[in-house]
């Protein structure tokens, strides 16, 4: 009840904030949106099927470099294009390595994520002439809904329609996230987080299902990389980098990873906490791994687990 | 002339220079109740999973049906049929009674996979938890989560799982394997009037406990060393010297030893 309320809270504030006069806040909060979204993703791969993958960075990064591929390159600024072509290209990528990373569980499939998350890192990091390498790419302005609004400065743009058009595709990826974990492949993969050899021996197929949420995280994973990289322009190869990776993980488990929520709560909090820490001090990362400590050992549940006491059952 | 349902035939498995089963055949016929006996080592978890499709034999067919399913993998096997359950027990600690049976259901029905349709509102499936949950007394702990239930009705929700996916023959291995010496006879009448009720056409399993060996069972299978000793009905496997001697003595002496877990 608490954490109903407290979210429908939340949504009017997020969908009231761009009113209030704050676009430093307004701005901040957009990477939010993106993160929340490919968070989703990763705790559909971690929390409902036990996977912890090191390389969800890769997706990110690979809808990033979409974006600045289809808006800068090709010309093609429509959002909704730039989406669909991160979701498809995602899948095209995500099914290969999927099917050799889900024949392994725990560390190793861990490892073997961080592997090809690190190789596309060096792709994008050497292949000067085809990603610009260390320098990136420029991502331009996208025409959301086939409205152009040349007229409106780039903040105007950031804190106006951008961010209620990245808060609508965070609200229907929570959704078709949320008819998910609670469809009959929800269950398939929570029973195999539970027990692959029961499940199996129940008739559920380990590896097809493994590689079903694999790749749905990853198409979470470029969406949520699109909209990252419309505030900034720019997509670079850090974008891909382990550490980028990590903090992805470190915002699912300070958001909380068995709870739905969990994942957007942990992108928001990131974010803010983020922005405060480093505006009093050089060492935020020495904060943010003394916080991550405490998190693991004293509420491994993360924040959602405070609000809401009783054991989530989705995911 | 009765339908053969499971058929092994000269099946060997060696692990290495090992031999777990020496050339054993077996055949499960419809409406039969089929124990497999035997010392520990004697092959009998092995030809279980052989039987399951788990292990893939080094030689020798297995058929389920007249489909040959050596090795075939245990989820080809329940959609073709057969269940099976666990010596020790198995269940999803973190899901609900309800949510194990029904990942067993929407396995049946072929909806395991299903993206977008909302599960709470499956009336088949539910029906068909609540009709399984009704047979193991476990109705009025849907809600639970598995991994808080007493020891024994962990046990028959691992049974109960399998019998959910309303197979035609189920293997159990060792079902009252870690269910008190009190309680055995009551989780077997409960699986055997279950099995009635859902039209299962045969079992086997794999028991320690002669006294549910024989107090059930159509035939009995002893197995010794890799090979099949004897395999006769209660009567004639009683009065069986050598089994007797290598099997009977060996599993009561063990049976009194190791409670709970021969």
């Amino acid at each position: 009840m608490i954490v109903r309320t407290l979210a429908a809270a939340a949504a009017v504030a997020l969908l009231l904030l761009p009113l209030a006069g704050v676009p430093y806040t307004t701005t901040l909060l957009l990477p939010a949106f993106g993160y929340a979204i490919a968070l989703l993703g990763l705790n559909l791969l971690f929390g409902s099927t036990g996977l912890l993958s090191f390389g969800h960075a890769l997706f990110v990064a690979l809808g990033g470099y979409t974006a600045a591929a289809l808006t800068a390159s090709l010309g093609i600024r429509s959002l909704e294009l730039v989406l669909v072509a991160a979701a498809v290209i995602a899948t095209i990528i995500a099914v290969p390595i999927g099917l050799l990373c889900v024949r392994y569980v725990k560390i190793y499939f861990g490892m073997l994520t961080l592997a090809f998350g690190m190789l596309f890192y060096s792709f994008l990091y050497k292949f000067y002439a085809l990603t610009g390498g260390d320098e990136g790419m420029r991502v331009l302005r996208p025409v959301l809904l086939g409205q152009p609004l040349e007229h409106l400065d780039k903040v105007a743009f950031l804190t106006g329609p951008f961010y209620y058009y990245a808060l609508g595709v965070l609200v229907v990826a929570a959704l078709v996230m949320h008819r998910l974990v609670t469809s009959p492949f929800g269950l398939s993969l929570r029973s195999i987080r539970e027990n692959p050899a029961k499940a199996e021996s129940l008739g559920i197929g380990v590896r097809r299902h493994r590689l079903a949420a694999f790749v749905v995280a990853a198409i979470f994973g470029a969406v949520g990389g699109v909209l990252l990289v419309v505030p900034t322009g720019l997509a670079d190869p850090l974008l891909a980098y382990w550490t980028h990776s990590g903090n992805l993980v470190f915002m699912l488990l300070l958001g909380g990873f068995d709870h739905f929520l969990g994942p957007v709560l942990g992108a928001v909090v990131f974010i803010l906490l983020q922005d405060s820490v480093m505006s009093f001090t050089a060492y935020w990362r020495f904060v943010f791994g003394a916080i991550l400590a405490v998190v693991v050992v004293f509420f491994p549940r993360g924040l959602m687990g405070l609000l809401d006491a009783r054991r989530a059952v989705v995911p | 002339m009765t339908t053969t349902l499971l058929e092994a035939v000269d099946v060997r498995k060696f692990y290495g220079d090992t031999c777990a089963l020496d050339g054993v055949s077996l055949r499960v016929s419809a409406g039969e109740f089929v124990s497999i006996i035997g010392p520990n080592g004697a092959g009998k978890t092995t030809l279980v999973n052989v039987l399951t499709g788990l292990t893939r034999p080094s030689s020798g067919r297995v058929r389920f049906k007249d489909i040959d399913v050596a090795g075939c993998g245990p989820v080809r096997l329940a959609r073709l049929g057969m269940a099976r359950s666990f010596q020790l027990v198995t269940i999803f600690p973190a899901l609900s009674v309800a949510d194990t049976l029904a990942v067993a259901a929407l396995s049946r029905l072929r909806r395991a996979a299903r993206l977008f349709s909302a599960l709470a509102r499956d009336t088949e499936v539910r029906a068909a938890v609540e009709e399984v949950a009704a047979l193991f007394g476990l109705a009025d702990k849907l809600g639970r989560p598995a991994r808080t239930l007493p020891q024994g009705d962990k046990k028959l929700l691992d049974v109960a799982s399998a019998f959910a996916l309303h197979p035609d023959v189920i293997l159990m291995d060792e079902p009252t394997s870690g269910v008190s010496t009190a309680d055995k006879l009551a989780v077997m009448e409960t699986l055997v009037r279950a099995a009635k009720r859902m039209g299962i056409r045969a079992i086997v399993q794999v028991e320690h406990d002669m006294d549910i060996v024989f107090g059930y069972s159509d035939r009995i299978v002893a197995l010794h060393q890799g090979r099949v000793l004897a395999d006769a009905t209660p009567d004639a496997i009683r009065a069986d010297a050598a089994v007797v001697e290598s099997v009977l003595g060996i599993a009561t002496a063990q049976a009194r030893t190791e409670p709970g877990r021969a």
